[in-house]
């Protein structure tokens, strides 16, 4: 029988996130929002782990928390190859990847600080998604091209 | 397609058909446009004129054309005194207008707030400026003007000179050449080259874009001259300043070298950018297209406000 090193624990119910891009973990546990989180809410990140499929990524798994649409839209941007499995009772139930859509909304700050979206307007920020791989947005206001996101994320 | 009822916020907002007709309804305007004849094709329309930042030139053509159609505005010129001061929304502010009127120009210093006021009024929104953004009429009147010089806007070799990266009117007029297969020369000191979002986008419009820093080799070839100011705000101290800008001034030894037919262009106010004595040269069109501001502005409303099936 083969050895299996199990780096970490499966957890009972809450989301797993796999294929995130190498050393992009913690990128996903800001969106998440970890720090803010019950302390019931066990959060184990692996980083650096081999995969078939990347070389490397890194794995998060967040005990009794499922996403909201917006957090996946949100790790779509910075992990394009992300898995989300959603697990209950050890099972999984559902695993999609995530998926891009077509327009981004309510997720980055437009980086234009003179953007109308930076105001104080009853709006949400916009973007529309020019190219997918890498990512370039466009914000529907100002038309600002944005590549260089990571900070913009809510 | 009619543009009847459209907002027009950006130049992306028009196809290449709708830019044409809209030329050839603005050519027609230019009667009207001198007094010689009269039009009532803005009878009983009122236009709001919200001019939330200085402007003298696109608020007073915008004026005028609605004048010359026969049409009514109403004007805020001076933000200070509307509500906006006291907190308002430009949403709100926007929606209020647009109960009062059947169009809204609107000039903002915020880039996107056409695109808000579009979202928020119920009539059609023209974008007469925000902030460092779109200014698609600016646009269009540029093109109207090398029509008139050429009679066509392909094939010509235009030369988008001075500060390319903040200046507003280059990137729309660039993306509009690029749709009519004109040639896009690009000069400008290395710190205000086109910024390369931009330069990638005409790329993949299929745009012909080359950069050429010399000014002297960029005006050779070229039909038409188009001169932007160089901010001073752009620069670290007044010497570099005065170092870049000295070396982007069009004078008649500049021209010397040029084709016969080349016209330079400006979206005005000038600051030294060209010499005065280049007024007196067949080369000037810089008043002309300031002229073109008031047939183009009435085509557009003519074509927004006017009969649907008379749409440009």
């Amino acid at each position: 029988m083969a050895v299996r090193e199990l780096k970490i624990t499966p957890i009972k119910n809450g989301t797993v996130i796999d294929h995130i891009g190498n050393g992009l973990a913690l990128e996903v546990l800001r969106i998440i929002g970890a720090q803010s989180l019950d302390r019931e809410s066990t959060v184990s990140v692996a980083m650096h782990v081999r995969s078939g499929k990347l070389g490397w990524k890194d794995i998060v798994k967040v005990e009794g928390v499922e996403l909201s649409p917006r957090k996946v839209n949100a790790i779509a941007l910075i992990a394009p190859t992300a898995t989300i499995s959603i697990i209950h009772d050890y099972k999984v139930r559902e695993k999609r990847t995530v998926d891009l859509p077509s327009r981004v909304v309510g997720v980055l700050r437009c980086p234009n600080p003179n953007c109308i979206s930076n105001q104080p307007e009853p709006l949400e920020s916009e973007f529309e998604v020019v190219e997918r791989r890498p990512v370039l947005l466009k914000c529907a206001f100002c038309e600002r091209f944005v590549s260089d996101f990571l900070r913009q994320i809510h | 397609m009619s543009i009847h009822g459209r907002d027009i916020v950006s130049i992306r907002d028009l196809s290449r058909e709708e830019i044409e007709g809209l030329l050839a309804s603005a050519r027609k305007m230019i009667p009207l446009a001198e007094g010689s004849r009269s039009s009532r094709a803005l009878k009983d329309k009122v236009v709001a004129m919200a001019f939330f930042e200085p402007s003298t030139r696109t608020r007073l053509s915008f004026e005028a054309a609605v004048h010359r159609l026969g049409g009514n505005c109403l004007t805020i010129a001076d933000a200070g005194a509307t509500s906006l001061r006291k907190g308002e929304s430009l949403y709100d502010t926007i929606r209020m207008l647009s109960s009062y009127s059947d169009a809204i120009v609107l000039r903002h210093p915020n880039e996107g707030a056409a695109r808000l006021a579009a979202r928020a009024s119920e009539r059609p929104v023209i974008n007469a400026g925000d902030g460092a953004g779109q200014h698609p009429t600016q646009t269009l009147l540029d093109l109207a003007t090398m029509h008139e010089a050429f009679g066509t806007l392909s094939g010509l070799s235009v030369v988008l000179l001075g500060d390319l990266k903040y200046g507003r009117t280059v990137h729309s007029l660039a993306y509009a050449l690029a749709q009519f297969g004109s040639e896009i020369v690009l000069s400008s000191p290395p710190s205000l080259r086109l910024p390369e979002q931009h330069l990638a986008e005409l790329k993949r419009l299929g745009a012909k874009v080359r950069e050429e820093p010399l000014l002297a080799s960029a005006v050779k070839a070229a039909d038409v001259l188009y001169v932007t100011r160089i901010q001073k705000e752009r620069f670290a101290d007044d010497a570099e300043y005065r170092a870049v800008s000295g070396s982007y001034r069009i004078d008649t030894s500049v021209l010397a070298h040029a084709k016969p037919r080349l016209i330079v262009m400006h979206p005005l106010p000038r600051a030294g950018e060209i010499a005065p004595e280049v007024d007196a040269t067949p080369h000037a069109a810089y008043f002309r297209q300031a002229f073109l501001a008031v047939p183009v502005r009435m085509a557009l409303l003519a074509g927004i406000l006017g009969p649907a099936r008379r749409g440009a």
